[in-house]
């Protein structure tokens, strides 16, 4: 059986700054979740993630992650990218430190 | 305390020119991240979930007040104002920019610090015990040695690229508080007809496969000391596997060989090597004990002490905890604990550092040391400034007094920073530390190890704990399972697994369950909980963490 595809986004670390950014339609590269571009089958996520790795003198370590679609923007499934999009939850001083960030 | 020498200085400013053109290349495209990715291993910068990460080496956890004020002054200037003490006896800065760590490598050279192998699969840095020096029941300071061995294995040419990366540590006390046997090589040292030498120990660690290290040698004179050991890594270096990087430390070599095949393989190595030496490494160890030669300890009075103990009962309680009997019985060996219930164990803010640097300044003979339990030590205070001592560190926020008790976890850092983690330790420890410290209950619990580790790559010594949480990803969900009667001293065991895990909201619930079960069971409060584990085994904590199952066996069976 054929497993159904999950929405996609491409996320990588910023070169510099080392934060998690994402790649946006514009082929920009974005702090929010929010503002990232939602693939939705295997051979656009396939040709985004290529674009996105391409970018090499602005990101390092790019790759696909899982998320659901909601009214807000795409959301993570996974609780990793939960941390990657706010920060550290032992106490606030990642991303969350404003909330213009996440 | 050692001094870098001109070449050390000269070779540390070369390597941090040549790393600082490598970021620059990086930077402006000429090197790919494929190859600067191990060039910046090699300088211990890493790349976490948030951001980078920068691993300062501190060798065998000695640092001094200057030292500790660059660190915070790096925590300042480049970071987010605070620094992480390790497992290794590191300190790592979680959010420095790429284009600034050039210029923190410099500022580390400035007070002798770099960051060389402590990453990639180089010998790491070199731990030690960390009552080094100072502790009362010490045959001889280890550190002399284990300073030789950092400069033997610094950028050694036949070792930068080994098969994984290899740890070593060294105690120069009956009591191991160095955890040699879960090291790549352990040495402990011993007294053999009135000759101090060591028992080298290998392949122990920690990791998906954990194993307690086995004696290779049982005494090793200081001479024989250094052909040995890269008698053992070169060893090691041909036969260690490559194809697999699970089955590459030396843990795994000696399984699959034998103990008995890989010392026959040493020993003709060593027999080659040993002439090599030339005398070179004695000259040079000698040299090296002058940095480590006693402080000049003060004479006076400890009456003012010994009444303040008397008097106030909080100043008391952190006396009975944090300090350790030295071996001049005017002073103390105080330890910092960096676990005060609810904060994120091993975390110094700058403000901290330079507290404690002011201490080691005025009152602790300007030495300091980070322990692999992630706290800190003041190796040599005298008992009259103990109360002066104690006033300031807990206006710092740094007096918490429970050293060795539940609330002093080892904890790594977990999903909240670590790419490599399946799941959070340090919420983990901050819930745990804060539900014993609410019950008051700690003291009466005594002395009990947690460690908690976010996957299985073990930094968060889980294995070696009493108690030991593993946090992994279940089907998306975090998940902790529980081992018990680890040991991590000369006595070392790999816990028992207790059985299926729990989720994030259960587990201190079952941690309360495991710490009454051992309040009923122990004989009374001077069977610490590893004792009481020895003695009944882990079936009747088992039936405590999981009451349900054991009630469904016993209405079956019936």
């Amino acid at each position: 059986m054929v497993r159904p595809f999950i929405d996609k986004i491409v996320t990588a670390n910023d070169l510099r700054e080392g934060d998690v950014v994402y790649l946006t339609e514009g082929n920009n590269w974005s702090r929010h979740l929010a503002e990232a571009e939602v693939l939705q089958d295997e051979a656009t996520a396939k040709a985004r993630l290529a674009v996105g790795s391409s970018d090499v003198l602005n990101i390092i370590g790019a790759y696909l992650a899982d998320v659901t679609p909601a009214e807000t923007g795409p959301e993570p499934r996974h609780f990793r990218e939960e941390f990657r999009r706010t920060g550290p939850s032992n106490y606030f001083h990642g991303k969350q430190e404003s909330a213009e960030n996440v | 305390m050692y001094k870098y020498s001109q070449f050390d200085s000269d070779f540390i400013r070369q390597r941090n020119a040549q790393f600082r053109a490598q970021i620059e290349r990086r930077l402006n495209g000429s090197l790919t991240e494929d190859e600067f990715k191990p060039l910046r291993l090699m300088n211990g910068l890493y790349l976490q979930l948030h951001a980078y990460m920068l691993r300062v080496a501190i060798p065998y956890g000695s640092l001094n007040g200057g030292q500790m004020r660059q660190l915070a002054m790096i925590a300042d200037r480049w970071d987010k104002g605070y620094g992480h003490f390790t497992t290794r006896q590191n300190i790592q800065f979680n959010w420095p920019k790429l284009p600034d760590v050039a210029d923190i490598l410099d500022a580390l050279g400035d007070v002798d610090m770099h960051a060389i192998q402590t990453s990639g699969n180089t010998i790491r840095n070199v731990t030690a015990d960390h009552f080094a020096g100072a502790a009362a029941d010490e045959l001889e300071d280890p550190r002399p040695y284990a300073e030789l061995i950092r400069q033997w294995s610094t950028d050694h040419p036949e070792f930068q690229f080994l098969p994984r990366k290899f740890k070593i540590a060294l105690s120069g006390s009956p009591r191991d508080r160095a955890v040699t046997r879960a090291h790549d090589i352990g040495l402990r040292m011993v007294k053999k007809q009135g000759l101090v030498g060591f028992e080298v120990i290998i392949g122990g660690g920690l990791g998906r496969t954990p194993m307690i290290g086995k004696v290779i040698r049982e005494f090793i004179t200081p001479a024989d000391l250094l052909p040995y050991l890269e008698a053992i890594v070169s060893v090691w270096n041909l036969l260690g596997r490559r194809d697999n990087k699970y089955k590459a430390r030396i843990k795994i070599t000696v399984h699959e060989h034998g103990i008995d095949k890989i010392r026959a393989l040493v020993e003709e190595r060593f027999a080659l090597l040993r002439g090599s030496f030339q005398g070179n490494d004695q000259r040079l160890l000698e040299q090296i004990r002058t940095g480590f030669a006693p402080p000049t300890f003060k004479t006076g009075p400890v009456k003012a002490f010994e009444q303040r103990y008397g008097l106030d009962r909080v100043f008391r309680d952190w006396v009975n905890t944090n300090t350790h009997p030295h071996r001049n019985h005017a002073y103390a060996i105080v330890s910092i604990s960096l676990k005060t219930p609810g904060k994120t164990p091993g975390d110094a803010s700058a403000e901290q550092m330079r507290v404690m640097a002011e201490i080691a300044e005025h009152y602790g003979h300007d030495e300091l040391r980070v322990s692999h339990e992630q706290n800190l030590i003041l190796p040599h205070v005298h008992k009259s400034d103990l109360e002066t001592v104690h006033k300031m560190l807990q206006r710092a926020g740094l007096a918490a007094a429970n050293i060795g008790l539940i609330s002093d976890i080892i904890a790594c850092p977990g999903m909240d920073y670590c790419a490599l983690a399946t799941a959070r330790s340090i919420p983990i420890a901050q819930e745990i530390a804060t539900h014993f410290d609410t019950l008051k209950a700690e003291h009466d619990i005594g002395v009990l190890k947690v460690k908690i580790s976010g996957c299985i790559n073990a930094c968060g010594h889980h294995h070696i704990g009493h108690i030991g949480i593993l946090g992994l990803d279940r089907a998306g969900v975090e998940n902790y399972q529980i081992t018990l009667g680890g040991d991590a001293t000369e006595t070392a065991a790999i816990g028992d697994r207790a059985g299926p895990g729990f989720s994030a909201d259960e587990i201190v619930p079952a941690i309360d369950r495991l710490v009454t079960a051992y309040l009923e069971l122990r004989t009374d409060r001077s069977e610490a909980f590893l004792q009481t584990y020895r003695r009944v085994g882990l079936a009747p904590f088992k039936t405590a963490l999981y009451p349900e199952t054991t009630r469904i066996r016993q209405v079956n069976a019936a």
